[in-house]
């Protein structure tokens, strides 16, 4: 066996202090498994070295949450028997250098997290960022990302209800691929993956291990460069049958109370699989690496623990179950193995061909794992832009409006939610394309809503602001569906944290989110950490994607976009200030790139929420959707396309002109439909609650926005807003 | 009425058709692929999914499954057998339909509503559905129909294609193609029109906060005529 120095510490991404400090630790130099196994627990993705710090400010309380972060995922209670798991996760690196099964991967990877808990997942959504649209990968990037998540979801038979996409060229050589999934589970039947008893069988099951993914979690933890086309051989392979299988076999073992704890091998395999269970239990593990199932010849302990094989499971059982259980996964047709067991040594302690070939306190891995205070830079609010008179002068509003609906971070991603399969389950009530998608709960009247958002272009002007707005975003998308918001999962996606600008982009959306968690009574339940996310020094743009996660009590109350009957009211809730820097109107029409982007007030957000809420909960809503990318006229628009129905806008009444008034992006907005039979009711309801509206004009029965003296076609409108993307990816 | 649906391992609308054969009226039992006999039933349902994964052709191991001699057998004594999407596939690989289901002509896969029309309603499972165009859903990757020209001749000849993918108001042409089928084909019978394979899936379309209720009118109707 080769024999460990620093160099080859180094090559495993360790830092020259940290090989230091094992040797410390461990009195001795550790042997090459040995350094294996401490790579892999002390990356950047296992340890949470640079985030955790920071992560521990973040607001994870709430009545409704079962459990919080540092489980496989998040759990919150939606009444009755039943809880939603869920989480979101990034497999940034991996889709980068092979896009269909990185994401395909990533979605399996996500989807075992939530199944290891005890639930079946019920519904999936993803939030993916590409570079500039005329870069020369972005489309085959797009294209093998798509299809790798569709390609594993559909084969599951799990519902992609909802996501998001954006291009900018901040990610042209990182691009992001996060997956989240949801999962239904009894309350009382959760899974959690703390091991507890001595002597307690430990179980392997699922695939077959093989060489693929040796040292992901690492790559996931260092800077990409020229090379990275080499590294393609460590990203794993899926196999989303096995997945299925594995889901059924799983579940139905899960059914009786065999299993004392239960962790799937993801990142860093069976190596933090088997710590983790110990860690949590305040137990030692033994395993006998020999009787691992392997799926290649003489593969070597060091490969065994590191490797990223797919679709595998690690399970302590109860005493005398192991029979039972071998019979269920027999039936299922996957291995089955018994390959160690949990013992009060407080060690991994491995074996090889009856050789002793780790012995590591547990302490050393996880407990004593570095972690780190580094510095970071505080960014500055830019200056607010003064924009002229003459910026207006030359510009139409038709015009404009086809320029932003057609834009790629506007336009309709049809293109790509028809390829995944959004209706099996038969539970999807609200579709890809809205605010947010909603599934019900099978066999009740509840429907759980969930939507992925992010806004990197706030994030990167403001990193705090740009934390609050997204999450304030994600309980909007959730409301205007008629959810009640619950809780939330994060995946923060940043640069290298080793860069003073990154790491404070990183610590200050983290403090922007978790100070409108925290406002809105919307806690984060998990999530995770993706840095690194740099190619050649050009870091991404900082991009927190949050996936949010409401309850509706009674299904038949959702709402949905589309305006509904002509001659109803339309009323735009919160007020218009006009702020345009940082919208995509002031970086496509007018070309400005600067500004701050648009200010959070968490008093009004919550105050224009919890009244839409109440106005929802009274059936006054007709048809709701939140003002975001683009402004009052782009919502406006998308709720014509949809309901085939055309507006007439009443004249303004405001200071600020027409563009400032229909393309600023100010927040804590939401533009609703009202019969008038019950507008007086609305209007009263807002002013009791101090919630600033205005009304913006009237539906019509033909198809045309109107806006004093331009008629603007809903039909034309529509082709721009639909075509874009088909015709790029044609 | 009873019914039996056949789970393969990776089947996915396995619990799909179950709730919606219970939700009108048929007593319905799960099978397991590695079951040789069927219970008592009026009607075997193939279901979708990726049997086996698909990693061969689709359907291909399925249709060598265990159970699938019973189903044959079931079949040949006239009993009724419906296979929708993976069903289908099933179906040809059997040989109790002609025929293949290749690729997507965008190979893509493709998950939206459709409209089908229903060509031949002298058969237990369209017989007295007042409508003559049906809305319903499709998701697939492998649904678009190919036959020989022979095989095809008999079909016609025989009133045996089933569905064809259409618009909304039933015309049938290349823009309401959504997978390049072979003359919109969507869904065939065999001659004795006990057996039908189709790739939409009524069972996702069986309330109106779905993707719509024409399913609901399918399962009725079938429930009905079994009667």
């Amino acid at each position: 066996m080769t024999t460990v120095n620093e160099q080859i510490a180094i090559d495993h991404g360790l830092k020259k202090d940290e090989f230091k400090k094992i040797c410390d630790l461990m009195k001795r130099t550790p042997n090459l498994t040995e350094l294996g196994i401490f790579s892999a627990m002390w990356n950047e993705h296992c340890s949470y070295k640079s985030s955790r710090k920071h992560l521990k400010n973040l607001h994870t309380q709430g009545k409704r949450v079962i459990q919080g972060p540092g489980e496989n995922a998040g759990v919150i209670d939606v009444d009755d028997e039943d809880a939603i798991v869920f989480k979101i996760e990034s497999h940034n690196h991996p889709s980068f250098i092979e896009p269909y099964q990185g994401a395909a991967t990533g979605v399996g990877g996500i989807m075992r997290d939530v199944f290891t808990m005890g639930a079946r997942p019920i519904a999936n959504l993803n939030s993916i960022h590409f570079g500039s649209t005329q870069h020369k990968k972005t489309k085959n990037l797009l294209r093998g990302v798509v299809k790798g998540i569709g390609g594993y979801g559909n084969c599951i038979g799990v519902p992609t209800i909802g996501g998001q996409t954006c291009f900018d060229e901040s990610y042209n050589g990182n691009i992001l691929v996060n997956a989240m999934t949801l999962g239904l589970v009894n309350k009382k039947k959760i899974f959690y993956s703390k091991a507890a008893g001595i002597g307690k069988p430990v179980i392997y099951v699922g695939s077959k291990t093989g060489r693929d993914g040796i040292h992901g979690a690492s790559m996931a933890s260092a800077v990409f460069d020229d090379k990275i086309e080499e590294k393609k051989p460590t990203v794993q392979v899926g196999d989303p049958f096995t997945e299925k299988l594995l889901l059924e076999a799983c579940l139905e073992l899960m059914a009786d109370d065999s299993i004392i704890s239960i962790q799937d091998m993801g990142a860093a395999g069976l190596t933090s699989s088997s710590i983790e269970m110990a860690s949590k239990g305040k137990l030692g593990i033994e395993l006998d690496l020999s009787k691992v199932p392997c799926r290649e010849e003489k593969m070597t302990p060091y490969e065994i623990m590191l490797s990223e094989s797919q679709e595998r499971m690690l399970i302590v059982l109860e005493n005398g179950k192991e029979e039972n259980a071998k019979k269920i996964f027999d039936k299922w047709d996957l291995d089955f193995a018994v390959i160690g067991k949990t013992t009060n040594s407080k060690k991994i302690e491995l074996y090889f061909d009856s050789k002793k070939v780790a012995d590591i306190p547990i302490d050393f891995l996880a407990e004593d794992a570095p972690e780190y205070d580094r510095k970071w830079k505080k960014t500055k609010l830019p200056q607010k832009i003064r924009f002229k008179k003459e910026n207006f002068k030359s510009l139409k509003i038709n015009n404009c409006l086809i320029k932003l609906l057609s834009n790629p971070n506007i336009c309709e991603k049809k293109w790509i939610w028809n390829q995944y399969d959004h209706t099996v389950m038969g539970d999807t009530i609200q579709k890809p394309g809205g605010d947010a998608g909603v599934v019900r709960i099978h066999g009740t009247e509840k429907a759980v809503a969930a939507s992925v958002d992010s806004s990197a272009t706030y994030c990167f002007a403001h990193p705090l602001t740009g934390g609050k707005q997204v999450v304030c975003e994600s309980w909007r998308n959730l409301i205007s569906v008629g959810a009640e918001p619950i809780a939330i999962t994060n995946c923060l996606n940043f640069g290298n944290p080793e860069k003073e600008k990154n790491m404070g982009e990183f610590v200050e959306c983290v403090q922007g989110i978790s100070e409108a968690c925290k406002y809105l009574d919307f806690p984060v339940v998990s999530g995770n950490v993706s840095f690194y996310n740099e190619t050649k020094d050009k870091g991404i743009k900082p991009t927190p994607s949050i996936g949010g996660v409401g309850l509706l009590k009674n299904y038949k109350n959702m709402l949905t976009m589309e305006l509904k009957n002509e001659g109803d009211v339309i009323l735009v809730i919160g007020k218009t200030e006009g702020h345009l820097d940082q919208s995509v109107f002031a970086r496509n029409v007018l070309n400005e790139k600067k500004g701050p982007p648009p200010e959070i007030n968490l008093f009004n957000e919550k105050n224009n929420g919890s009244t839409v809420m109440k106005l929802i909960k009274e059936k006054l809503i007709l048809s709701c959707r939140d003002v975001s990318l683009g402004g009052i006229l782009i919502a406006i628009a998308k709720m014509c396309i949809k309901g085939k129905k055309g507006v007439k806008l009443n004249k303004l009444k405001s200071l600020i002109n027409k563009f400032e008034f229909f393309f600023s992006e100010d927040q804590g907005r939401y533009i609703i439909e009202v019969s008038k039979k019950n507008l007086k009711k609305v209007e009263n309801i807002l002013k009791e609650n101090s919630v600033h509206f205005d009304n913006l004009g009237e539906v019509q029965k033909d198809n045309y926005i109107n806006i004093d003296d331009d008629k603007i076609s809903v039909d034309e409108l529509s082709k721009h807003n639909k075509n874009w993307l088909m015709e790029y990816m044609a | 009425m009873k019914s039996a649906v056949i789970i393969f391992p990776g089947s996915n609308c396995d619990r799909d058709m179950d709730v919606a054969l219970k939700k009108f009226g048929f007593k319905n039992e799960m099978v397991w692929h590695d079951d040789e006999q069927l219970p008592k039933s009026d009607l075997i349902v193939l279901p979708g999914g990726f049997s086996y994964g698909d990693y061969l052709r689709c359907g291909s191991i399925a249709g060598k499954s265990k159970i699938i001699k019973s189903v044959i057998d079931f079949a040949k004594k006239g009993g009724l057998v419906l296979g929708i999407c993976n069903g289908f596939q099933i179906l040809t690989e059997t040989g109790l339909l002609p025929g293949v289901l290749q690729q997507n002509k965008n190979i893509e896969f493709i998950c939206k509503n459709v409209f089908v029309k229903v060509n031949n309603k002298n058969n237990k499972y369209f017989n007295s559905i007042d409508k003559d165009v049906l809305e319903l859903h499709i998701a697939h990757n492998e649904g678009n129909y190919f036959c020989s020209g022979d095989e095809l001749k008999m079909l016609e000849d025989n009133n045996l294609i089933a569905v064809s993918y259409c618009n909304e108001k039933g015309e049938v042409n290349e823009n309401s193609n959504p997978n390049g089928a072979l003359q919109n084909i969507a869904g065939i019978f065999n001659k004795e029109k006990n057996i039908l394979g189709m790739m939409p899936h009524p069972e996702r379309m069986i309330d109106k906060f779905l993707s719509g209720e024409d399913g609901s009118i399918f399962f009725k109707n079938l429930l009905n005529n079994l009667k």
